[in-house]
Protein backbone atom coordinates (compact mmCIF):
# COMPACT_ATOMS: atom_id res chain seq x y z
CA UNK A 1 0.00 0.00 0.00
CA UNK A 2 1.40 3.42 -0.88
CA UNK A 3 0.99 6.22 2.07
CA UNK A 4 -0.48 8.64 -0.30
CA UNK A 5 -2.35 10.36 2.75
CA UNK A 6 -4.23 9.26 6.01
CA UNK A 7 -7.59 8.32 6.27
CA UNK A 8 -10.14 10.67 8.00
CA UNK A 9 -9.90 10.30 11.54
CA UNK A 10 -13.67 10.94 13.04
CA UNK A 11 -14.07 11.33 17.26
CA UNK A 12 -17.30 10.33 17.64
CA UNK A 13 -19.37 11.06 21.23
CA UNK A 14 -22.28 11.19 23.19
CA UNK A 15 -22.00 14.17 25.23
CA UNK A 16 -23.73 14.42 29.20
CA UNK A 17 -26.02 12.57 29.81
CA UNK A 18 -27.95 10.92 27.00
CA UNK A 19 -27.87 7.07 26.73
CA UNK A 20 -28.91 6.59 23.34
CA UNK A 21 -26.03 5.38 21.32
CA UNK A 22 -27.25 2.67 19.38
CA UNK A 23 -27.49 5.63 16.57
CA UNK A 24 -23.79 6.44 17.39
CA UNK A 25 -22.79 2.77 17.10
CA UNK A 26 -24.76 2.29 13.26
CA UNK A 27 -22.79 5.58 12.56
CA UNK A 28 -19.53 4.25 13.52
CA UNK A 29 -19.71 1.49 11.76
CA UNK A 30 -21.11 3.28 8.50
CA UNK A 31 -18.02 5.64 8.78
CA UNK A 32 -15.59 2.35 9.35
CA UNK A 33 -17.20 1.08 6.39
CA UNK A 34 -16.35 3.96 4.01
CA UNK A 35 -12.61 3.65 5.01
CA UNK A 36 -12.43 6.30 8.24
CA UNK A 37 -10.58 5.64 11.63
CA UNK A 38 -13.04 6.15 14.01
CA UNK A 39 -11.93 7.00 17.64
CA UNK A 40 -15.24 6.18 19.04
CA UNK A 41 -15.67 7.65 22.78
CA UNK A 42 -19.27 6.56 23.75
CA UNK A 43 -21.34 7.60 26.51
CA UNK A 44 -20.98 10.46 29.31
CA UNK A 45 -18.47 12.40 27.62
CA UNK A 46 -17.45 15.58 29.16
CA UNK A 47 -16.32 18.32 26.80
CA UNK A 48 -13.25 18.52 28.12
CA UNK A 49 -13.03 14.83 27.49
CA UNK A 50 -14.07 15.78 23.63
CA UNK A 51 -11.71 18.11 23.29
CA UNK A 52 -8.62 16.42 24.93
CA UNK A 53 -9.53 13.61 22.35
CA UNK A 54 -10.16 15.82 19.23
CA UNK A 55 -6.45 17.18 20.14
CA UNK A 56 -4.73 13.97 20.93
CA UNK A 57 -6.57 12.13 18.38
CA UNK A 58 -5.40 15.08 15.71
CA UNK A 59 -9.02 13.98 14.59
CA UNK A 60 -10.83 15.89 11.13
CA UNK A 61 -13.61 15.79 12.61
CA UNK A 62 -16.17 15.65 15.43
CA UNK A 63 -19.53 14.03 15.66
CA UNK A 64 -21.59 14.33 18.58
CA UNK A 65 -24.66 12.07 18.74
CA UNK A 66 -28.09 13.58 20.56
CA UNK A 67 -31.15 11.96 21.43
CA UNK A 68 -32.30 14.07 24.07
CA UNK A 69 -33.03 17.57 22.88
CA UNK A 70 -29.80 18.69 24.51
CA UNK A 71 -28.52 19.81 21.25
CA UNK A 72 -29.05 23.73 21.52
CA UNK A 73 -27.53 23.30 24.56
CA UNK A 74 -24.67 21.14 23.95
CA UNK A 75 -23.93 21.41 20.60
CA UNK A 76 -22.98 25.42 20.77
CA UNK A 77 -21.29 24.36 24.18
CA UNK A 78 -19.10 21.82 22.56
CA UNK A 79 -18.24 24.11 19.29
CA UNK A 80 -17.30 26.99 21.95
CA UNK A 81 -15.07 24.66 23.96
CA UNK A 82 -12.74 23.26 20.68
CA UNK A 83 -12.95 26.78 19.88
CA UNK A 84 -11.25 28.23 23.10
CA UNK A 85 -8.70 25.19 22.44
CA UNK A 86 -7.70 26.92 19.23
CA UNK A 87 -9.44 23.48 17.75
CA UNK A 88 -10.80 24.95 14.18
CA UNK A 89 -12.48 21.03 13.65
CA UNK A 90 -15.89 21.26 12.02
CA UNK A 91 -18.61 19.37 14.25
CA UNK A 92 -21.30 17.74 12.66
CA UNK A 93 -24.67 16.51 15.05
CA UNK A 94 -26.31 13.56 14.73
CA UNK A 95 -29.52 12.36 16.09
CA UNK A 96 -33.36 14.39 17.05
CA UNK A 97 -33.36 17.67 15.96
CA UNK A 98 -35.98 19.87 14.66
CA UNK A 99 -35.65 21.85 11.51
CA UNK A 100 -36.44 24.84 13.12
CA UNK A 101 -33.60 24.21 15.24
CA UNK A 102 -30.98 24.44 12.10
CA UNK A 103 -30.26 27.81 11.84
CA UNK A 104 -29.51 28.55 15.68
CA UNK A 105 -26.73 25.67 15.35
CA UNK A 106 -25.63 26.36 12.35
CA UNK A 107 -25.04 30.34 13.39
CA UNK A 108 -23.31 28.66 16.53
CA UNK A 109 -20.71 27.47 14.36
CA UNK A 110 -21.99 23.51 14.07
CA UNK A 111 -21.02 22.28 10.45
CA UNK A 112 -23.71 19.88 9.97
CA UNK A 113 -26.95 18.03 11.52
CA UNK A 114 -27.59 14.63 10.42
CA UNK A 115 -31.74 13.08 11.33
CA UNK A 116 -32.64 9.75 11.77
CA UNK A 117 -33.52 9.46 8.22
CA UNK A 118 -30.03 10.03 6.93
CA UNK A 119 -28.57 7.40 4.39
CA UNK A 120 -25.66 5.63 4.44
CA UNK A 121 -24.20 7.68 1.59
CA UNK A 122 -25.27 10.92 3.25
CA UNK A 123 -23.71 10.48 6.52
CA UNK A 124 -20.68 9.49 4.57
CA UNK A 125 -20.35 12.27 2.32
CA UNK A 126 -21.53 14.81 5.08
CA UNK A 127 -18.53 13.50 6.99
CA UNK A 128 -15.97 14.28 4.09
CA UNK A 129 -17.29 17.16 2.64
CA UNK A 130 -16.77 18.59 6.56
CA UNK A 131 -12.99 17.04 6.97
CA UNK A 132 -12.76 19.03 3.57
CA UNK A 133 -11.98 15.52 1.90
CA UNK A 134 -14.72 15.58 -0.62
CA UNK A 135 -14.27 12.61 -2.66
CA UNK A 136 -11.61 10.81 -0.39
CA UNK A 137 -11.52 8.26 2.57
CA UNK B 1 0.13 26.33 15.39
CA UNK B 2 -0.31 25.85 12.01
CA UNK B 3 0.20 22.01 11.23
CA UNK B 4 2.79 21.93 8.20
CA UNK B 5 1.61 19.63 5.20
CA UNK B 6 3.50 16.98 3.91
CA UNK B 7 6.56 17.19 1.92
CA UNK B 8 6.67 21.46 3.84
CA UNK B 9 9.97 21.01 4.63
CA UNK B 10 12.21 19.67 7.83
CA UNK B 11 11.85 23.61 9.63
CA UNK B 12 8.23 23.28 9.89
CA UNK B 13 8.58 19.39 11.72
CA UNK B 14 11.63 20.92 13.48
CA UNK B 15 9.15 23.46 15.09
CA UNK B 16 6.50 21.63 15.56
CA UNK B 17 8.93 19.21 17.71
CA UNK B 18 9.98 21.40 20.01
CA UNK B 19 6.96 22.89 20.42
CA UNK B 20 5.98 19.21 21.49
CA UNK B 21 8.90 19.39 23.85
CA UNK B 22 7.97 22.41 25.64
CA UNK B 23 3.98 20.74 25.98
CA UNK B 24 1.96 21.49 23.44
CA UNK B 25 0.07 19.07 22.59
CA UNK B 26 -1.31 19.50 19.54
CA UNK B 27 2.23 19.75 18.10
CA UNK B 28 2.51 16.24 19.36
CA UNK B 29 -0.42 14.84 18.02
CA UNK B 30 0.34 16.53 14.22
CA UNK B 31 3.66 14.42 14.96
CA UNK B 32 2.27 11.72 15.55
CA UNK B 33 -0.30 11.87 11.88
CA UNK B 34 2.92 12.35 10.01
CA UNK B 35 5.18 9.41 11.24
CA UNK B 36 1.41 7.50 10.82
CA UNK B 37 1.61 8.91 7.24
CA UNK B 38 4.75 7.31 6.43
CA UNK B 39 7.61 8.33 4.06
CA UNK B 40 9.19 11.38 3.83
CA UNK B 41 7.40 13.08 6.46
CA UNK B 42 7.91 10.35 9.16
CA UNK B 43 11.70 10.71 8.19
CA UNK B 44 11.69 14.46 9.34
CA UNK B 45 10.40 13.17 12.20
CA UNK B 46 12.67 10.88 13.39
CA UNK B 47 15.61 13.51 12.47
CA UNK B 48 13.66 16.06 14.25
CA UNK B 49 12.90 14.28 17.35
CA UNK B 50 16.18 11.33 17.49
CA UNK B 51 18.12 14.21 20.14
CA UNK B 52 15.52 13.56 22.81
CA UNK B 53 14.19 9.80 22.81
CA UNK B 54 15.51 6.99 25.57
CA UNK B 55 14.46 8.79 28.36
CA UNK B 56 10.95 7.02 28.67
CA UNK B 57 10.45 3.60 29.69
CA UNK B 58 8.55 1.57 27.14
CA UNK B 59 5.59 -0.39 28.89
CA UNK B 60 3.62 -3.14 26.51
CA UNK B 61 0.54 -4.21 27.71
CA UNK B 62 -1.21 -7.11 25.51
CA UNK B 63 -3.67 -9.87 25.94
CA UNK B 64 -6.12 -11.57 24.41
CA UNK B 65 -9.66 -9.60 23.13
CA UNK B 66 -11.66 -8.53 26.82
CA UNK B 67 -9.20 -9.87 28.85
CA UNK B 68 -8.86 -6.16 30.62
CA UNK B 69 -5.79 -4.27 28.61
CA UNK B 70 -7.54 -1.01 28.21
CA UNK B 71 -9.16 -1.12 31.78
CA UNK B 72 -5.59 -2.07 32.77
CA UNK B 73 -3.68 0.79 30.93
CA UNK B 74 -6.87 3.36 32.01
CA UNK B 75 -6.03 2.32 35.94
CA UNK B 76 -2.21 2.24 35.86
CA UNK B 77 -1.61 5.63 33.94
CA UNK B 78 -4.01 7.40 35.77
CA UNK B 79 -2.42 6.09 39.18
CA UNK B 80 0.69 7.55 37.76
CA UNK B 81 -0.45 10.65 36.61
CA UNK B 82 -2.34 10.96 40.46
CA UNK B 83 1.65 10.46 41.58
CA UNK B 84 3.00 12.79 39.35
CA UNK B 85 4.18 11.08 36.42
CA UNK B 86 3.77 12.09 32.71
CA UNK B 87 2.34 8.86 31.07
CA UNK B 88 1.36 8.38 27.66
CA UNK B 89 -0.73 5.99 25.51
CA UNK B 90 -0.90 4.30 22.49
CA UNK B 91 -3.68 2.28 22.22
CA UNK B 92 -3.46 0.03 18.88
CA UNK B 93 -6.69 -1.24 17.15
CA UNK B 94 -7.30 -3.41 13.91
CA UNK B 95 -7.86 -1.97 10.75
CA UNK B 96 -10.73 -3.50 8.53
CA UNK B 97 -8.95 -5.30 6.05
CA UNK B 98 -11.78 -4.69 3.21
CA UNK B 99 -12.45 -0.89 3.38
CA UNK B 100 -8.80 -0.31 5.78
CA UNK B 101 -11.53 1.94 8.32
CA UNK B 102 -11.24 1.47 11.61
CA UNK B 103 -13.15 1.68 15.26
CA UNK B 104 -10.69 2.84 17.44
CA UNK B 105 -12.43 1.82 20.62
CA UNK B 106 -9.90 1.72 23.62
CA UNK B 107 -10.62 5.46 24.42
CA UNK B 108 -13.90 3.76 26.08
CA UNK B 109 -12.51 2.69 29.09
CA UNK B 110 -9.89 5.63 29.34
CA UNK B 111 -12.00 8.54 30.62
CA UNK B 112 -10.51 8.65 34.07
CA UNK B 113 -6.88 8.50 32.12
CA UNK B 114 -7.89 11.68 29.91
CA UNK B 115 -9.54 13.12 32.91
CA UNK B 116 -5.83 12.79 34.79
CA UNK B 117 -4.48 14.63 32.07
CA UNK B 118 -2.73 11.70 30.18
CA UNK B 119 -2.02 11.72 27.05
CA UNK B 120 -3.65 9.02 24.46
CA UNK B 121 -3.77 7.95 21.08
CA UNK B 122 -5.26 5.60 18.92
CA UNK B 123 -3.59 4.06 16.37
CA UNK B 124 -5.21 1.76 13.49
CA UNK B 125 -2.87 -0.88 12.23
CA UNK B 126 -3.58 -0.18 9.15
CA UNK B 127 -2.58 -3.30 7.32
CA UNK B 128 0.34 -4.58 9.62
CA UNK B 129 -0.28 -7.80 11.10
CA UNK B 130 1.72 -8.59 14.76
CA UNK B 131 -0.53 -6.99 17.11
CA UNK B 132 0.53 -3.78 16.56
CA UNK B 133 0.75 -0.85 13.66
CA UNK B 134 4.13 0.00 11.35
CA UNK B 135 4.28 3.09 12.66
CA UNK B 136 4.15 2.09 16.50
CA UNK B 137 8.04 2.09 17.28
CA UNK B 138 8.02 5.76 15.47
CA UNK B 139 5.49 7.03 17.59
CA UNK B 140 6.71 6.17 20.56
CA UNK B 141 10.08 8.05 20.00
CA UNK B 142 7.94 11.44 18.86
CA UNK B 143 6.10 10.70 22.83
CA UNK B 144 9.54 9.83 24.48
CA UNK B 145 10.74 12.87 23.12
CA UNK B 146 8.04 15.20 23.96
CA UNK B 147 9.00 14.55 27.60
CA UNK B 148 6.38 11.64 28.64
CA UNK B 149 7.16 8.29 30.59
CA UNK B 150 6.12 6.13 30.67
CA UNK B 151 4.50 5.55 26.82
CA UNK B 152 2.71 2.41 27.57
CA UNK B 153 1.62 0.70 24.13
CA UNK B 154 -1.60 -1.24 24.07
CA UNK B 155 -1.79 -4.07 21.40
CA UNK B 156 -5.13 -5.13 19.27
CA UNK B 157 -6.53 -8.38 20.91
CA UNK B 158 -3.73 -11.37 20.35
CA UNK B 159 -4.56 -14.68 20.08
CA UNK B 160 -1.33 -16.61 20.60
CA UNK B 161 1.46 -15.74 18.22
CA UNK B 162 1.42 -11.86 17.54
CA UNK B 163 4.20 -10.90 19.87
CA UNK B 164 5.03 -7.70 17.89
CA UNK B 165 5.20 -5.44 21.16
CA UNK B 166 7.98 -7.43 22.44
CA UNK B 167 10.13 -5.92 19.64
CA UNK B 168 8.65 -2.30 20.82
CA UNK B 169 8.52 -2.07 24.87
CA UNK B 170 10.82 -2.44 26.78
CA UNK B 171 8.90 -4.37 29.79
CA UNK B 172 6.05 -6.83 28.45
CA UNK B 173 3.15 -7.20 30.51
CA UNK B 174 0.83 -10.06 29.10
CA UNK B 175 -2.62 -9.88 30.57
CA UNK B 176 -5.21 -13.14 31.07
CA UNK B 177 -8.53 -13.23 32.18
CA UNK B 178 -10.30 -16.46 34.48
CA UNK B 179 -11.01 -18.91 32.26
CA UNK B 180 -8.65 -18.35 29.29
CA UNK B 181 -7.45 -22.00 29.57
CA UNK B 182 -5.74 -24.77 30.66
CA UNK B 183 -2.36 -25.59 31.54
CA UNK B 184 -2.65 -26.63 27.86
CA UNK B 185 -2.86 -23.91 26.88
CA UNK B 186 -0.16 -22.70 28.94
CA UNK B 187 2.71 -24.87 27.85
CA UNK B 188 2.06 -24.07 24.15
CA UNK B 189 3.97 -21.75 22.58
CA UNK B 190 3.57 -18.08 22.12
CA UNK B 191 2.68 -15.16 23.72
CA UNK B 192 3.15 -16.48 27.49
CA UNK B 193 6.69 -17.19 26.37
CA UNK B 194 7.68 -13.35 25.75
CA UNK B 195 6.36 -11.87 29.07
CA UNK B 196 7.92 -10.13 31.32
CA UNK B 197 5.19 -9.78 34.02
CA UNK B 198 1.84 -11.80 33.51
CA UNK B 199 -1.19 -10.16 35.45
CA UNK B 200 -4.56 -12.28 36.37
CA UNK B 201 -7.24 -9.58 35.77
CA UNK B 202 -11.24 -9.71 36.68
CA UNK B 203 -9.65 -11.46 39.81
CA UNK B 204 -13.15 -10.72 41.39
CA UNK B 205 -14.45 -13.75 39.66
CA UNK B 206 -14.22 -17.52 39.77
CA UNK B 207 -11.52 -19.10 38.28
CA UNK B 208 -9.09 -16.10 38.86
CA UNK B 209 -6.85 -18.94 40.95
CA UNK B 210 -6.91 -21.64 38.65
CA UNK B 211 -5.26 -18.79 36.21
CA UNK B 212 -2.60 -18.01 38.55
CA UNK B 213 -2.14 -21.94 39.49
CA UNK B 214 -1.76 -22.69 35.68
CA UNK B 215 0.25 -19.88 34.82
CA UNK B 216 2.42 -20.77 38.09
CA UNK B 217 2.86 -24.31 36.28
CA UNK B 218 3.94 -23.15 33.40
CA UNK B 219 6.75 -21.55 34.78
CA UNK B 220 7.74 -23.81 37.29
CA UNK B 221 8.16 -26.35 34.09
CA UNK B 222 10.05 -24.20 31.86
CA UNK B 223 13.74 -22.24 32.01
CA UNK B 224 13.39 -21.09 28.46
CA UNK B 225 10.80 -18.35 28.72
CA UNK B 226 12.58 -16.36 31.54
CA UNK B 227 13.93 -13.83 29.29
CA UNK B 228 17.30 -12.73 29.90
CA UNK B 229 18.72 -10.72 32.76
CA UNK B 230 15.70 -10.27 34.70
CA UNK B 231 14.30 -13.55 36.02
CA UNK B 232 11.39 -15.43 37.05
CA UNK B 233 8.25 -13.13 35.18
CA UNK B 234 5.94 -12.20 38.72
CA UNK B 235 2.58 -12.91 38.53
CA UNK B 236 0.08 -9.95 39.56
CA UNK B 237 -4.00 -10.10 40.66
CA UNK B 238 -5.70 -7.24 39.41
CA UNK B 239 -9.65 -6.15 39.52
CA UNK B 240 -8.66 -3.07 37.01
CA UNK B 241 -12.25 -1.92 37.32
CA UNK B 242 -12.02 -1.26 40.96
CA UNK B 243 -8.70 -0.42 40.54
CA UNK B 244 -7.35 -3.36 42.97
CA UNK B 245 -3.96 -4.96 42.57
CA UNK B 246 -3.08 -1.59 40.15
CA UNK B 247 -0.61 -0.14 42.84
CA UNK B 248 1.60 -3.83 43.10
CA UNK B 249 0.94 -3.79 39.28
CA UNK B 250 2.86 -0.45 39.05
CA UNK B 251 5.93 -1.50 41.45
CA UNK B 252 5.73 -4.67 39.72
CA UNK B 253 6.58 -2.75 36.17
CA UNK B 254 9.36 -0.08 38.14
CA UNK B 255 10.76 -3.25 39.59
CA UNK B 256 11.22 -4.88 35.65
CA UNK B 257 13.04 -1.36 34.79
CA UNK B 258 15.57 -1.57 37.97
CA UNK B 259 16.43 -5.00 36.97
CA UNK B 260 16.70 -4.16 33.26
CA UNK B 261 19.10 -1.29 33.88
CA UNK B 262 21.00 -3.25 36.93
CA UNK B 263 21.93 -6.02 34.50
CA UNK B 264 22.91 -3.49 31.50
CA UNK B 265 19.67 -5.62 29.67
CA UNK B 266 17.87 -2.49 28.83
CA UNK B 267 20.58 -1.29 26.01
CA UNK B 268 20.76 -4.55 24.51
CA UNK B 269 16.64 -4.90 24.48
CA UNK B 270 16.74 -1.65 22.66
CA UNK B 271 19.65 -2.71 20.35
CA UNK B 272 17.27 -5.79 19.10
CA UNK B 273 14.26 -3.22 19.14
CA UNK B 274 16.05 -1.07 16.19
CA UNK B 275 16.80 -4.03 14.64
CA UNK B 276 13.60 -5.34 14.52
CA UNK B 277 12.34 -2.05 13.28
CA UNK B 278 14.55 -2.07 10.16
CA UNK B 279 13.64 -5.26 9.69
CA UNK B 280 9.22 -4.80 9.99
CA UNK B 281 10.10 -1.93 7.47
CA UNK B 282 12.26 -4.17 5.32
CA UNK B 283 9.57 -6.61 5.48
CA UNK B 284 6.89 -3.71 4.13
CA UNK B 285 8.92 -2.61 1.83
CA UNK B 286 9.12 -5.58 -0.02
CA UNK B 287 6.05 -7.08 0.09
CA UNK B 288 4.84 -3.46 -1.98
CA UNK B 289 7.49 -4.65 -4.22
CA UNK B 290 5.57 -7.83 -4.21
CA UNK B 291 2.33 -6.25 -4.67
CA UNK B 292 3.54 -4.06 -7.73
CA UNK B 293 5.03 -7.58 -9.25
CA UNK B 294 2.32 -9.38 -9.31
CA UNK B 295 0.28 -6.61 -10.77
CA UNK B 296 2.53 -5.99 -13.73
CA UNK B 297 2.72 -9.66 -14.22
CA UNK B 298 -1.15 -9.27 -14.77
CA UNK B 299 -3.89 -11.95 -13.53
CA UNK B 300 -2.01 -15.32 -14.30
CA UNK B 301 1.52 -14.87 -12.58
CA UNK B 302 1.62 -18.47 -12.44
CA UNK B 303 2.75 -19.98 -15.77
CA UNK B 304 0.62 -23.43 -16.73
CA UNK B 305 4.17 -25.26 -15.96
CA UNK B 306 5.18 -23.59 -12.56
CA UNK B 307 3.73 -24.10 -9.17
CA UNK B 308 2.72 -21.24 -7.00
CA UNK B 309 6.28 -21.78 -5.46
CA UNK B 310 8.32 -22.14 -8.22
CA UNK B 311 6.79 -18.92 -9.77
CA UNK B 312 7.07 -17.11 -6.39
CA UNK B 313 11.49 -17.83 -7.13
CA UNK B 314 10.84 -16.60 -10.00
CA UNK B 315 9.60 -13.47 -9.01
CA UNK B 316 11.71 -13.04 -6.60
CA UNK B 317 14.78 -13.48 -8.51
CA UNK B 318 13.60 -10.41 -10.95
CA UNK B 319 12.98 -8.49 -7.75
CA UNK B 320 16.07 -8.88 -6.22
CA UNK B 321 17.97 -8.53 -9.04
Amino acid sequence: MVDTGLPIRVVLAKLGLDGHDRGLKVVARMLRDAGMEVVYLGLRQTTDNIVAAVEQEDADVVGISMHNAGHLTLGPLIVKALGEAGLAVPVVIGGIVPDADLPELEAAGVAAVLGPGASVEEVVTTVRSAAGRDGST
Amino acid sequence: MEAPEPGAGSSAVAELAGASRSGDRRATARLLSLVERGGDPADEVASATQAHVGEAHVVGITGAPGSGKSTITNSLTTLLAEAGRRPAVLAVDPSSPLTGGAILGDRVRMSGASEAGVFIRSMATRGHAGGLALAVPGAVRVLDAAGFDPVVVETVGVGQVEVDVTAAADTTVVVVAPGWGDAVQANKAGLLEVADLFVVNKADRPGATDARRNLDLMLDLSTAITRPGTGRPSITMTTATEGDGIGELAAAVAGHLDLLCEGGELGQRREKRRIAEVRAHLEHLLAGAADEALTTEGLQPVQASESPMMAARRLARKLLG
